[in-house]
C-alpha cells in the first residue's frame, strides 16, 4: 500500500442547484404571469428562495403583477449587457424577503437578447436560489426559445378553450425532453363546465395528458389581486391562494394530494360575499 | 316547434362542439407538419421494404395518426410480388410484436415479418412473373409500429 498523504477535505458542500422552471402557454392572456408570480410568492412563502425572471422582453408585467414596478432600477438586458450587476437588478419583494424579481426590458425587443447568455443568467441564478421562475412571452418565437433555453422544467399554462389547448399542445411538443413538464388549468368556471358550456380539466388534458399541478378557478378575486399587485397566494383568505400554495407544494414535493377541482360556491357563501365583498 | 322544446328541455351545451372541434384541428395540426419529412420518409420506407418485396411505389402511402399517447405511422404498402430471393439473413417471422416504440431503422421489419406469415411466402421461392397478385401489407396498425412524432 502506498503511503498516500490525505487531501484536505473541501470544507464546503456545494449548494444544490436550484430548479429551472419556465412558465408558459403559446397562446397569450391565459394567465402565465398571474400564474408565476403567484407560484414564486407561495413558495417563497415557505422559505424557499425564489427568484422570478420576467422574459416578457418588450412587454414588462411580471412587476406589475406583483407590485413591485417602482422599485426595478435595472432590467434582464441590463444584466446581460454588463450595465447592472445582478444583485443591483435583482428587486426584493416588500412582502416575503426571499423573493426577487428581475424584471423584463420594456424598452426593448424580443429578439434582441442573446439565447446563450441567457442560459448563463439563468444558471447564474440556479447557484443562489432554490427556484429560479421564467415567465414566458406568448409565442414560439425567439422570445419563446430564450425563455426556455435555461429551465429543466415546465409549467404549461392552459384555460379551458379550444385556441388554448391546440396552443398548449404545439409548445408541449416544441419543449421536448424536459425533465418535468405540469399543467395548470386556468379560469376554469364550474358552473359553466357543470351545464356543458366548457370544457372541463378533463377534456384538457385529454388532449395534452400532462401531470396537473392544479386547477385555478375564474373568479374576481384574481383580477382585483392584480389591480392591487398583491398575489392572491399571499392572502390566507382566499380560496385561490389556497390552490396556488397547493400547487406550490405539488412542486416542492411537500403536498401529495391530487388536485382539487373548484366548484361552484354555495348558496351560503355567494350570499356572504353578497354582504361581505371579500373581493373588491 | 319541435326543436325549441327539445331546447328547452335539453339544453345543448357547446362544450361538446370544443370538443369536437379541438379534436379535428389538433388532428390536422399533427398531420401537417412538415409534409417533406413525411415524403422522405416515405421514400426511404420503400427503398428498405423493396429489398424484400417489390411494391407498387406508386400506391404507397404514409399517413400519421394520434393515438393514445404517441402518434402513430401508418404505413399502407401494396405488394406486387416476393423477390425470388430474400437478402441473407432471412427476417425471423415468429416472436411478438416489436416494442411499442422500436427505433426507426427497424421500420421495414413488421412489414416483412407480416408478409412472411402468410402461408404463400412459406413456400419455396415461385416464379416472380406468375404470382402478380397484389397483396396489401398494413405496416402500422396490427404491428404497433408506433413511431412518436414531435408535435
Amino acid at each position: 500500500m502506498h503511503d498516500v498523504q490525505p487531501e484536505p477535505i473541501a470544507p464546503v458542500i456545494p449548494k444544490p442547484r436550484g430548479r429551472a422552471i419556465v412558465i408558459t402557454s403559446g397562446k397569450g392572456g391565459v394567465g402565465k404571469t398571474t400564474t408565476t408570480a403567484n407560484i414564486g410568492a407561495a413558495l417563497a412563502r415557505t422559505g424557499a428562495t425564489v427568484v422570478l425572471v420576467d422574459a416578457d422582453v418588450g412587454l414588462r408585467n411580471l412587476d406589475i403583477v406583483m407590485g413591485l414596478e417602482a422599485r426595478v432600477r435595472h432590467h434582464v438586458l441590463d444584466v446581460l449587457e454588463s450595465r447592472a450587476t445582478l444583485d443591483d437588478a435583482l428587486v426584493v419583494d416588500k412582502r416575503v424577503s426571499t423573493l426577487r424579481l428581475l424584471a423584463a426590458a420594456q424598452t426593448r425587443e424580443k429578439d434582441e437578447v442573446d439565447t446563450q447568455a441567457m442560459h448563463d443568467l439563468i444558471d447564474r441564478l440556479r447557484e443562489q436560489f432554490d427556484y429560479v421562475l421564467i415567465d414566458c412571452p406568448a409565442g414560439i418565437e425567439m422570445g419563446f426559445q430564450n425563455a426556455i433555453v435555461g429551465a429543466d422544467e415546465a409549467i404549461v399554462v392552459c384555460t379551458p378553450e379550444v385556441s388554448a389547448v391546440r396552443d398548449a399542445d404545439r409548445v408541449v411538443g416544441l419543449l421536448g425532453n424536459r425533465e418535468k413538464i405540469w399543467l395548470v388549468v386556468n379560469r376554469l368556471r364550474p358552473a359553466l363546465v357543470r351545464k356543458g358550456k366548457m370544457l372541463s380539466v378533463d377534456d384538457v388534458n385529454a388532449i395534452l395528458r400532462l401531470p396537473l399541478l392544479g386547477v385555478i378557478a375564474d373568479e374576481p378575486g384574481v383580477i382585483v389581486s392584480t389591480n392591487k399587485g398583491e398575489p392572491l397566494a399571499l392572502d390566507d383568505a382566499s380560496p385561490t391562494g389556497a390552490a396556488y400554495r397547493a400547487i406550490a407544494g405539488r412542486i416542492a414535493g411537500t403536498d401529495t394530494s391530487a388536485p382539487v377541482i373548484p366548484t361552484e360556491p354555495t348558496a351560503m357563501q355567494r350570499l356572504g360575499a353578497f354582504f361581505g365583498g371579500s373581493a373588491r | 316547434m319541435i326543436d325549441f322544446f327539445k331546447k328547452l328541455f335539453k339544453p345543448e351545451g357547446s362544450s361538446s362542439t370544443a370538443r369536437e372541434r379541438l379534436r379535428l384541428v389538433l388532428l390536422s395540426d399533427h398531420l401537417s407538419l412538415a409534409p417533406d419529412v413525411v415524403e422522405s420518409l416515405k421514400l426511404d420506407l420503400i427503398a428498405v421494404i423493396s429489398k424484400y418485396v417489390e411494391v407498387d411505389e406508386a400506391a404507397c402511402d404514409v399517413t400519421f395518426e394520434r393515438q393514445d399517447a404517441a402518434i402513430a405511422m401508418m404505413a399502407n404498402i401494396p405488394i406486387l410480388s416476393m423477390k425470388t430471393r430474400p437478402p441473407s439473413p432471412p427476417p425471423t417471422p415468429s416472436g411478438p410484436p416489436p416494442a411499442p416504440e422500436p427505433p426507426p431503422s427497424s421500420f421495414g421489419t413488421p412489414a416483412t415479418a407480416k408478409v412472411a406469415d402468410e402461408p404463400a411466402a412459406a413456400k419455396p421461392p415461385s416464379p416472380p412473373r406468375r404470382k402478380r397478385r397484389r397483396r396489401r401489407a398494413n405496416v402500422s396498425p396490427s404491428l404497433g409500429n408506433a413511431a412518436p412524432v414531435p408535435g
